[in-house]
Order: structure tokens, then sequence, then C-alpha cells
């Protein structure tokens, strides 16, 4: 049993949970994930670690489906059953130079240890984040202590430059100031705009995959994907992959898989869907 | 033994094998003859004093007749289930040079199953405590068994288990209606009582590594960690939507429950078309998973003739019973998707039998021209498993042979690291319940023989 410290929504459909988790906050390392289960009927679902202090994880998650839902309803004092973790390859952080972090949607809360990770080894940090609306931009506090600059876009204009990341991106590269290495965590279709931008200005790029996943240790294949034409397992080869060799294409559709099991068992529960 | 009727147990989860009534398992001991050199002893891998046992059954001594078996066998609702006493026990009994042997295992079975209707454990060991602590990662069959055999020798033992619960393959891979999943818990329970301290959701290589746990006072270290990787064909279509691995259909539906979805929110989504690459055990599981999940057709595809297939014939014959065609022959060749990536059928070409293999099955080879495509809307593939490699990346120091195999002393299951021991599908590839038990075993006992003579003990 996992005890839940905190549990508070940070924006809308938005939440951040701190657990009491000692062996995983032990050991956790940026870019990692846990995989957690609520209750004996739950799921396993795999969320990535926001950050960690001695004894505890923080998660961040948006309410998207049955589990999501129900993990909103947990309070503080309570507990989760399973949470096993810290699953994964951490992040490979060294000094790179300068380096963009890009983050999108609750991608943003999984941004923040990556580049405090990176800001640490001593790059120079550029940090882009995108939301819908003003309202969803998440960790601007936390992702500004550890970057030298920081850009937001908005889908409709609300907070920083209307538009998305790939378009702050592209200004970004135009201006011709040197960006070593390129990493970004968000929606696939997110990804994969900057991964097909700095392919063609030639910049390396390790993207996180948010896939489906059962046991999260190899055992079921279930996150498999393509990368550079060979099928991997995202969690145990990734999450992290080369930006530019990942079958995005792919990687949305393996998302769909069980959109009308979600939807079914979100309308018997009385659960509406939040877009994603 | 009494068995569902087919055409109501494709409609559930419940068991298939009713077990023995009280009167059929009294009949049936009575046919032992009760030999002095019991073949049957002889050929069980984790030497069950069988005739000893059938006769306490016959004598109605039913809390001599488990306490019998679990002098040595620390599963029996398990291996009374799931063992292919056929190549075992009941193959070598006397009576099968007349085609009639002892239906061992379901009287191994009776006799668990007794215990857990009529007494609280009736198998009480005299533990010490003050033995050496010794660690087991991996709570299948082969974990389970040194676990609780080394307990019984005074050990204090703890086994890492990576997933949420205890049973490794016998959870999340061996289906319900073939073992439930009841029949595991109360084994390990069973465990629990012998003094084995169960740790979930600890993964051995990321939550500590083995290192870090041999500086907690550990003083051996059994690793179970079981083949958890699926083996895919390699062939253009696999990462098509509905085509799943048969780990991954199999945990979804037995470790996670999705056959009572939304009940439990673990969902699977199988079409009414179901083609399953395969012809092990896990393929027949698969395919009656599937037909109880709502399938309308299912089919077993596989490269060979049945007579190559490496399923007990039990199973073969549920799955022929219960509707699944079969396929034989048949090699895939590709899988085909619709425009939103969803399986819509898979190619195939017929095969004839040539000369046989390193393994002595005979090899197919393909029939030119001979191509056609088998229209189906879910694909499963249960082409074996390979070790897992989460613990074994994290532990370069363990050494390792063909397929990432452990390398072990066939006689102790020792490593090459001092100390540490291994077994199960980790170091054999695929195999049987009752082998990895088997090893499990050997390993406790070598443990036990290092520990003594280090005077670690």
């Amino acid at each position: 049993m996992f005890k839940i410290l905190t549990n508070e929504k940070i924006a809308p459909a938005i939440y951040k949970m701190e657990l009491e988790a000692p062996f995983v906050a032990k050991k956790a390392g940026a870019g990692q994930f846990v995989m957690i289960r609520i209750d004996e009927n739950g799921e396993r679902i795999p969320l990535t670690i926001a950050g960690h202090n001695d004894e505890t994880i923080v998660i961040a998650y948006q309410t998207v489906g049955v589990t999501t839902h129900r993990l909103a309803g947990r309070k503080a004092g309570e507990y989760l059953l399973d949470v096993v973790g810290p699953l994964g390859h951490a992040t490979e952080v060294k000094e790179f130079g300068t380096v963009c972090c890009i983050g999108g949607g609750v991608g943003i809360a999984e941004l923040y240890p990556v580049t405090k990770a990176y800001s640490e080894a001593g790059n120079r940090l550029i940090v882009i984040i995108g939301a819908r609306n003003k309202e969803l931009v998440i960790f601007q506090d936390e992702l500004r202590k550890v970057s030298d600059e920081i850009f937001i876009t908005t889908d409709d204009g609300t907070a920083g430059e209307k538009g998305f990341v790939s378009d702050a991106l592209k200004r970004l590269m135009a201006k011709g100031g040197k960006i070593d290495l390129v990493y970004a965590v968000g929606p696939a279709l997110m990804m994969k705009a900057v991964s097909d931008m700095t392919k063609s200005g030639g910049i390396k790029t390790i993207v996180s995959l948010n896939t489906v996943l059962v046991d999260g240790t190899g055992m079921c294949g279930s996150c498999r994907i393509e990368v550079g034409g060979k099928t991997k397992f995202a969690c145990v080869d990734g999450p992290e992959f080369d930006g530019h060799k990942v079958n995005f294409k792919e990687l949305v559709f393996r998302q769909g898989l069980f959109k009308e099991q979600e939807k079914h068992a979100c309308k018997i529960r009385g659960i509406g869907i939040t877009k994603g | 033994m009494k068995k569902q009727n087919p055409k109501q147990r494709i409609k559930n989860f419940n068991e298939v094998a009713l077990g023995m009534s009280l009167e059929e398992a009294l009949k049936e001991a009575s046919r032992c003859l009760v030999c002095k050199n019991a073949r049957c002893s002889a050929k069980c891998p984790v030497e069950i004093d069988i005739p000893r046992f059938i006769k306490a059954i016959k004598d109605k001594a039913f809390n001599d007749a488990i306490k019998i078996i679990k002098e040595k066998n620390n599963l029996p609702g398990v291996c009374g289930r799931v063992c292919p006493q056929e190549d075992q026990c009941e193959g070598a009994c006397i009576l099968n040079k007349k085609g009639s042997p002892i239906n061992i295992g379901a009287l191994e079975r009776f006799a668990a199953d007794w215990e857990l209707k009529n007494a609280s454990r009736v198998t009480r060991y005299a533990l010490r405590t003050e033995g050496a602590k010794v660690i087991v990662i991996g709570s299948g069959p082969a974990g389970l068994t040194c676990a609780g055999n080394l307990a019984k020798l005074g050990y204090k033992v703890t086994v890492f288990e990576a997933l949420h619960a205890e049973g490794g393959v016998l959870v999340y891979g061996i289906p319900e209606f073939r073992l439930p999943k009841d029949i595991v818990k109360k084994e390990v329970d069973y465990l629990e009582s012998l003094g084995v301290e169960f740790r979930k959701n600890f993964i051995v290589g990321k939550t500590a590594t083995l290192k870090e746990l041999f500086g907690q006072g550990y003083r051996a270290i059994f690793i179970g960690t079981g083949a958890g990787l699926p083996n895919f064909m390699n062939i253009p279509g696999e990462n098509l939507n509905r085509v799943y691995s048969s780990n991954e259909l199999l945990t979804r539906v037995n470790l996670m429950k999705a056959y009572l979805f939304p009940e439990y929110d673990t969902p699977v989504n199988i079409g009414k078309k179901v083609a399953v690459i395969g012809g092990g055990n896990t393929a027949m599981d698969s395919a009656r998973v599937c037909l109880r999940l709502g399938a309308e057709k299912v089919y077993i595809v596989y490269r060979r003739s049945e007579k190559e297939m490496p399923a007990r014939e039990e199973e073969i014959k549920n799955a022929k019973e219960e509707g699944i065609k079969f396929l034989t022959l048949t090699l895939p060749k590709r899988i085909l998707g619709d425009d939103n990536y969803f399986v819509k059928g898979m190619e195939c070409i017929k095969m004839e039998l040539g000369e046989p293999d390193s393994s002595g099955r005979r090899r197919s080879v393909p029939v030119p021209g001979s191509e056609f495509i088998l229209e189906a809307d879910t694909v499963i593939v249960a082409v074996g498993q390979s070790p897992n490699p989460v613990f074994l990346n994290a532990t370069p120091e363990l050494k390792t042979g063909k397929w990432g195999r452990i390398e072990i002393d066939q006689e102790t299951q020792a490593t090459n690291i001092k100390g540490v021991y291994a077994g199960g599908d980790a170091t054999a590839g695929e195999d049987t319940v009752i082998a990895a038990m088997g090893s499990g075993k050997r390993a406790a006992k070598a443990i036990d023989n290092y520990l003594k003579t280090k005077k670690l003990f």
C-alpha cells in the first residue's frame, strides 16, 4: 500500500499527486516511470515520475479515462494498492551544450525532472511549453528556475505566443542560435512535428513515448513500436527514443486500440471523456 | 474425471476439469499395485512418494495423503492440474503397458482439494527461525518451490516479485479455466505459513540491484525470473492493432481479469475471427481464451503437423472439443491491415514435412505457390518466450548463454557468481511447471549445502 500525501488539481483536468514510495524514490532518475494500480479492480497504468524526494515521488496526470478519473477522486491520506518502479531507462544526462526542452499538455510536468537534470549537468537550457490555453500552462515556475530561456505557446493565445510549440522552435532555429539537443515530451503529433523540424535542421532529438502498457517490464509487448525499422518495446528499450527514427503514425494508431472500450467504460460509470 | 460440457464451458471461465468425486478417487486408488520400486516416483521431478500417498487415499487417510505429497511438493493443487503426467508418473506407471495407467494427477488434485475443503492446514513444520537470510527472485513455480524447501530447512526466505500478485506464470499465463487463481493463492498462503515473506511490486535490477541485496545481509540468492519476453515472428504487419503476443492477451485476461471488463478496469479488444500462431500449450490457452471472450471462429495456425505440436494431448483435445479449428502445415507470411491499422487478414503459405531438424522434429518446408489469405480480425502470436532482460541487463556480472539464458551447473543450479543460483525458464528456456519446480528443488538443496559448508547457516 502506498500512501497518498497530496492530490491537487493544478489546472483543468490536470492533477499532481505526491506518494510515499521510498524504494522508488531512492532510485528514480529523470525520464523514468512507475506503474500504478489503484485497487483490486484497477488496471495497471504507467505514469512518468515528475519529481521525487527522499521518500516520495510526484506524478502528474490528466483525467482522460476511467483510471485517471478514479485517481482524481482519491484523497490525501488514502492509499494506492500498487506502485512499482522506477521503470524504463533514465535520460542520458551529460553536457551537450545548449539543450532545448519541449513539453506539451501534461507532458510539461514530465519535462521538469529532465530539464532540471540537463541544467545540473551544465547545459544551457531553452524551454518551450505549449498548451491549449492559459489555464493549462503548468509547472511554469518550476521550469523557470531550471532554464535560461522559456517560451510559452497557447493554441488560443491567452498566454505567451499564439500557436504551437513547433512554431516557437521554428523561430528559434531560424534565428540561428546553436541548439545541440532537442528533448520533446507530449502528444504524439507534437513530438512528430518537432522531430520533423529538427530532422531537416540536423539536430539530435530525443522523444519520450507514451504507449499503452500492461506490466511495464517487457513481458507483454503491448508497447511495441517501430523505431528505425525495428520493433522496440517502449517499456524496456525506452521510453525515450531517437525522434527521427520513431514511426509516429504507428504510435498514434496503436494509442487508439482501446478507444471504444474506454468510451464504454466511461459511459457506464458516468464519466465524461476529456479530449486529450 | 468429469469435465464441463464443451458447449457450456466456452461461455465461462470456470474450471473445465471438475476433479474426482470421493467414490471415483477411492476406486482409482484401489487400482494401484503399490509397486515396491515405483517407476512413477522415479519419473517425478520432485520425487513424490506416489504409491504411499495413493495407498493413504485408498485407506481414506486423506490427511496423511496430502502430508506425504507435501513432504516433496509445495504446490500439489497446481501440479495435480497442470503437470504433463502422461510424460512422467502416469507414463511410467506399470499399468500404462495395458493402456490404463493410474490417474495420478487427478488423485494428487483430489488430495490437495480435500485439504482446502476439509482442513485448516494439516501440514505443519517445526520451524527454526535462526536460519540465514536467503532471497528468491520471482514467485513462479521455480521460485515458490525453492522458497518452500528452504523455509522447511529453517531459512528466512524473502521472495521478490515484480508484479502485484504472486505466482508468476501460474497467475499471468495459465487461464482460470485450467488453473483457478484461488488455488495459486492458497498455495502461496501455505508458503507464508511456513515463514516465507513475499515482497510484491519489487523489481530486482530496478528497485534494487543484486549487489545491493547482498549488502543487506542476504547469504544466498535464487533467480527464478522466468521467460517473460514474448517472441514475435518478425513478419510484416505484426505491430497492427489487435495483434497480441500470447503473453499480452493472457496477462490482460488472467492477471488483470479483462474477461470481467468493465467491472475490472483492464480492457481487451478481440474481434470475431482469431488466428492463433503456434502449437504449444500457450497457443491452446490463447485460443480457448478468445473463444470465451466471444470470438466466433478461432484458428490454430501451426507450421508443422499436429503430431509435432508441443502442446499436451489433453489440451489439444480440449481445444478441439470446444470447436477450435486447426490449420496445420501452415506458415504465416504477413498480417494485413485496414486503413485504421487494424488486422483484416493474414497471408499464409502451406507447408510440407521434410527431414528431421536438430530437435528431432521434422522440418517443414513451404509449398511453392500455395499462398492464401486467412480472413481474421485478430492475431495472437504464441511462438515462445525468451528470458526477461530487465534483471539480466542490470546484472552484467551474471554469465548468460544462448538466447540470454543464465548459465548454470546442471546438478546444483549454481551460476558463475558465488552464492547465486538460478532455475526455471530463466535458465532452461520454456519448459513445464514441474520442470521449473524440479530446478527450484535442486537449487534449495545446493543452497543448503553451500551455506552449511560455509558455516553461514
